[in-house]
C-alpha cells in the first residue's frame, strides 16, 4: 500500500486536523506516515490543504504532486487538485460548496453532501470528518476503528465534549460511500 | 605614608592606545573606580565595542567579551541571560551605538535588559581616522564632511539619550561630560548609579558620556576641552534625562 | 525506545535541543521556521531556561555570541535570508571559537524568494558564507527522526571542537509530521567545563572572547590553529551513508530531503534490474570525500540532485576528481524533483546522454536545456 492523498479546502475546514488525525491513526497502526501543510501566504485565505503519506514503506517525498485520492472541500480545491490526481484516483467531493457537473471520466467521484450532513448531526464543523470518513470508506488506509480511538489524542482537551459528534461524523460519511462504490 | 592616588585594581597596568588628550582614559578610570567602589570586580564582564574602545579589555581587568560592531547592547544581553547575578556592562562610542548599533541599543532599553551601558559621544569616528558620525555637530568639519556636516545632505546630529529617554523599557538615561573636574565628579556619579541600578536589578541604564577626539578634531588638547563646552554642550544639553521609578 | 511521537519537524527540532541541555534561545520570526521559536518561548521557560525574541536576526546571532562566550548552551534558528543577515556574527563566532547551534530551515532565494523547501543555501552553509577562513560543521538531516538525532549530536560536536554547527534542513524538513522517537537523554544541561567562558573573574585571570589580532603574526597564527581544527573535524566528524556501492556502476547523490527521493527511485530501478547506488552525505562540510574514494574506480557515473541549480554538485566534482562524469538534475524555488523524472535522468545517463538539467527546460523549450 502506499496511500498519497491531498485533503484541501478552506482555511478553517478543519483539513489540517482530518490530515493528522489520518497521519496519527497510520502510525499507530505501524505504518510509516508523514504529514506535510501548505504554509505561509496560501494560508491567508484562499485554500489550505495538507499532503498525507501513508505506506507499508518509507515515505520518499512528503511532497504529494500525484495524489491518489483527494478530499476537495471547497470549489478552488476542487479546481486545483482534482486536475493531478491519478487516473483510476478517488475523488471526495463536499457537493455542498462543489456544485460541478463535469468531473475527469478517468476518476471516481464521491459527492457527499457533507455540510448539510454535519449540520444534520448537530454541527457544520464536522463536516471535515464526514469527509474524511468518506475517504476511509473508499480507500480503507486505517481503520475506521484506530481513527475513532485516535480522537480524543488529535482534538483538543477543549472539544473532547464533541468527540462523540466527531464519531458520528466520521462514521456517517464512511455509511455514506459505501452506496455509492 | 597615606596614598591618595592609585591605581583601580579593575584596572590592568597597560599602557593605554589612547592619543593624549583624549577622555577615553578618563571614563575607563570612572569605571573602574566604581567596579572597585561597589566591590563587583570578580563578578564584571565587559563587552568591548569596534571602535578606539575596541581593545578596552586590555586595561580593565575583568572578564570581557568583544563585539562586532554596534553589536554590543546584544552580547551584553546574551551575557547577562546567563548569568542574571553577574554585571555586564558595554562600552561603546558614537559610531558603534548610534549608527550601526541603533536598532540593538533602543531594544536592549526597550526590554529593559539589566544591563549598563557607558556611551562616549565625541561626534566623530576616532579609529577609522576622523569620518562623519551620526553625532557629528552640523557645520563640523571630518574627513567626509569636509566642507563642515551639512545638514541639507548630511541630516542632524541624533541625541542618543533624549532619544532613549523617551523608551519606556529605559529605567536610567544622563548625560554626562568630561571636560572638567566637577563634571567628570558627577559624570562619576551617574556611572555610580548606572551600576547600582543593575546590582538592585533595575534595568537598563546608560550613562552618555561627551568627550574629546584632539587628533580628529586637530586641536590641542585643551582646545578640544574648550571645544566641548562651548560647542558640544548647547547641541547636546547635560542632565538626567529619565530616572526610573518603582520597581 | 519510547513510542514514537507524531511531530512537525520544527517541533521536534525544538524538543530536541531542550532535551540536549539547550538552556538560551534567541531568534526572530520568519517563515517556514516559526514553529521553533514559539515552541522554544513555552519550553525553555518550563525547563529554566532564556527565551529572547530579538529585534533582528544580527542582534539574534549577536546575543548567541554573548551567551555562548559566558558558557550558555546556546542556539538560534532562523531562514535563508535571516541566515545571511547572520553571518557577520556567524564569522565572529568561528574566529573568538565559542560553541553553539544554529538551524537553517532553508526556502528558495535569492533575494526574499520563496518560502517552500529549496537547497541553495548549499554554498552559503559549508563555503563559509560570512568573511575569513572559517568552516562550520554542517548537518542535512533527511527526516524529522534524522534532524533530532543530529540535533542532540550537534550541541557536543560544537562543544568538543568550540565551534558553530549548522543544521541545514529544508522547508519539508521543518513543516512536514513525522513520528519520531527522542534519544534517551534529559534535559539536565552537560557538567562540561568551560574553563574559558566569561562568568566574572573572581580568583583567576581575566577570560577575554574575541576575534581582533591585528598583529599579521598572531592572526596568522590563529588561523593556522584553526585550520588544524577543520583537519580533525574532516578525520572526525564525517557522516554518509553509501547504497549498494558493492555492486553499483551508476550513483545517484543526494541529501537531505531529495535523497529520500532518490532512494525510492533507486530502490524501483533496483527492482526492474538497474544496478543504481546511492550515496548521501550527511555532513554537508565536512564532505564525505571517502564515499567516492570508495566507488569512483568502478562508477561509471554520478547524477547528483539537488534543489538549486548545482551547488553540491561541485563538491561532488572535486571528490571524483575527474575520473567519473558528473551530471546533475535540479529544481529550485520550492519545486521538488519528482521520482518518475529522476529515472528518466538516469536512463539518459546509462545510455550515454547528457541528461537536461531541469524539467524547466523541458517545459519551456521542449527539451534541449543542458
Amino acid at each position: 500500500m502506499n496511500h498519497r492523498i491531498i485533503m484541501a479546502g478552506f482555511g478553517g475546514q478543519g483539513v489540517m486536523l482530518i490530515g493528522t488525525l489520518l497521519t496519527y491513526s497510520g502510525m499507530r497502526e505501524g505504518k510509516k506516515v508523514s504529514w506535510l501543510p501548505s504554509y505561509g501566504p496560501e494560508m491567508r485565505g484562499g485554500t489550505a490543504n495538507c499532503a498525507v503519506c501513508v505506506s507499508d514503506r518509507p515515505i520518499a517525498s512528503p511532497v504529494v504532486t500525484e495524489p491518489s485520492a483527494v478530499i476537495a472541500m471547497n470549489l478552488p480545491s476542487f479546481d486545483k487538485f482534482s486536475k493531478i490526481l491519478v487516473t483510476g484516483g478517488s475523488l471526495i467531493i463536499n457537493s455542498n460548496l462543489v456544485n460541478v457537473e463535469n468531473i475527469r471520466e478517468d476518476i471516481k467521484p464521491y459527492r457527499i453532501p457533507a455540510n448539510d450532513e454535519a449540520v444534520n448531526l448537530g454541527s457544520e464543523r464536522v463536516a471535515n470528518m464526514i469527509c474524511l470518513g468518506g475517504l476511509l470508506g473508499v480507500e480503507g488506509i486505517v481503520s475506521i476503528d484506530t481513527v475513532i480511538e485516535a480522537l480524543p489524542e488529535v482534538i483538543q482537551e477543549r472539544y473532547h465534549h464533541l468527540l462523540d459528534l466527531n464519531e458520528e461524523a466520521l462514521r456517517c460519511g464512511y455509511e455514506m460511500v459505501q452506496e455509492m462504490k | 605614608m597615606k596614598p591618595v592616588y592609585l591605581r583601580p585594581k579593575s584596572l590592568t597596568g597597560t599602557v593605554t592606545h589612547y592619543c593624549p588628550g583624549c577622555t577615553h582614559g578618563i571614563a575607563h578610570r570612572l569605571v573602574a573606580e566604581i567596579i572597585d567602589e561597589l566591590d563587583m570586580q570578580g563578578k564584571t564582564i565587559g563587552v568591548a565595542s569596534v571602535g578606539c574602545s575596541v581593545f578596552a579589555y586590555n586595561y580593565f581587568d575583568v572578564d570581557f567579551q568583544q563585539a562586532a560592531h554596534g553589536r554590543a547592547p546584544a552580547v551584553a544581553t546574551g551575557i547577562k541571560r546567563v548569568h542574571p547575578d553577574k554585571v555586564v556592562f558595554a562600552y561603546q562610542g558614537d559610531g558603534d551605538l548610534a549608527s550601526i548599533g541603533a536598532a540593538e541599543i533602543v531594544h536592549a532599553a526597550a526590554r529593559r535588559e539589566n544591563i549598563t551601558v557607558i556611551f562616549l559621544n565625541n561626534a566623530i569616528y576616532g579609529m577609522t581616522g576622523g569620518q562623519m558620525a551620526p553625532t557629528t555637530l552640523p557645520g563640523q568639519k571630518t574627513t567626509t564632511s569636509p566642507f563642515g556636516r551639512d545638514t541639507a545632505g548630511q541630516g542632524y546630529p541624533l541625541r542618543m539619550s533624549e532619544l532613549l529617554s523617551t523608551v519606556e523599557g529605559a529605567y536610567y538615561i544622563a548625560r554626562c561630560s568630561l571636560h572638567n573636574a566637577a563634571n567628570i565628579a558627577r559624570a562619576k556619579r551617574a556611572i555610580r548609579q548606572a551600576f547600582s541600578n543593575q546590582i538592585q536589578g533595575k534595568g537598563f541604564s546608560m550613562v552618555e558620556l561627551l568627550s574629546t577626539c584632539p587628533t580628529n578634531w586637530r586641536m590641542t588638547p585643551g582646545k578640544a576641552l574648550e571645544w566641548v563646552e562651548k560647542e558640544m554642550i548647547p547641541v547636546y544639553p547635560l542632565g538626567e534625562f529619565k530616572i526610573g521609578e518603582g520597581e | 525506545m519510547s513510542e514514537p511521537i507524531l511531530m512537525k519537524g520544527n517541533e521536534a527540532i525544538a524538543e530536541a535541543a531542550v532535551r540536549a541541555g539547550c538552556k538560551f534561545f534567541f531568534g526572530y520570526p520568519i517563515t517556514p521556521q516559526n514553529e521553533i521559536p514559539e515552541y522554544m518561548s513555552r519550553r525553555l521557560q518550563e525547563v529554566g531556561g532564556v527565551f529572547v525574541q530579538a529585534e533582528s536576526e544580527v542582534s539574534s546571532i549577536n546575543m548567541v555570541y554573548g551567551a555562548s562566550g559566558a558558557g550558555g548552551r546556546v542556539m538560534t534558528s532562523s531562514s535563508s535570508p535571516g541566515i545571511s543577515l547572520m553571518l557577520e556574527g556567524i564569522s565572529y563566532i568561528a574566529g573568538a571559537e565559542l560553541p553553539c547551534v544554529i538551524v537553517n530551515i532553508s526556502r528558495g532565494g535569492p533575494g526574499l524568494g520563496g518560502i517552500q523547501p529549496s537547497q541553495a543555501d548549499y554554498f552559503q552553509a559549508t563555503k563559509g558564507g560570512g568573511h575569513g577562513d572559517y568552516k562550520l560543521i554542517v548537518y542535512g538531516p533527511s527526516s524529522v527522526q534524522e534532524a533530532c538525532d543530529l540535533m542532540v549530536k550537534a550541541f557536543d560536536v560544537a562543544d568538543k571542537y568550540r565551534n558553530p554547527v549548522m543544521i541545514l534542513g529544508d522547508g519539508m524538513i521543518g513543516q512536514m509530521m513525522e513520528p519520531v522517537v527522542f534519544p534517551g537523554v534529559t534535559s539536565e544541561s552537560p557538567a562540561l567545563e568551560k574553563p574559558w567562558a566569561t562568568c566574572g573573574n573572581e580568583g583567576r585571570e581575566p577570560n577575554l572572547i574575541t576575534s581582533i589580532h591585528l598583529d599579521p603574526e598572531v592572526l596568522d597564527a590563529h588561523n593556522w590553529k584553526l585550520y588544524e581544527k577543520y583537519k580533525a573535524m574532516e578525520r572526525d566528524e564525517v557522516m554518509y551513508e553509501s547504497y549498494y556501492e558493492d555492486d553499483s556502476e551508476w550513483f545517484l547523490v543526494a541529501y537531505g530531503t531529495v535523497a529520500r527521493i532518490c532512494i525510492s527511485v533507486m530502490e524501483k530501478m533496483r527492482k526492474e534490474g538497474t544496478k543504481v547506488g546511492l550515496i548521501r552525505p550527511i555532513t554537508l562540510w565536512p564532505f564525505p570525500k571517502a564515499a567516492f574514494d570508495e566507488v569512483v574506480d568502478s562508477a561509471k557515473g554520478f547524477l547528483c540532485v539537488e534543489m538549486s541549480t548545482g551547488q553540491m554538485i561541485e563538491d561532488v566534482k572535486l571528490a571524483v576528481e575527474g575520473k567519473t562524469p558528473v551530471y546533475f538534475y535540479g529544481r529550485t524555488g520550492g519545486a521538488v524533483p519528482i521520482p518518475r523524472n529522476i529515472e528518466e535522468r538516469v536512463l539518459d545517463m546509462i545510455s550515454g546522454k547528457v541528461p537536461v538539467v531541469t524539467d524547466y527546460f523541458d517545459n519551456i523549450h521542449g527539451g534541449g536545456g543542458a
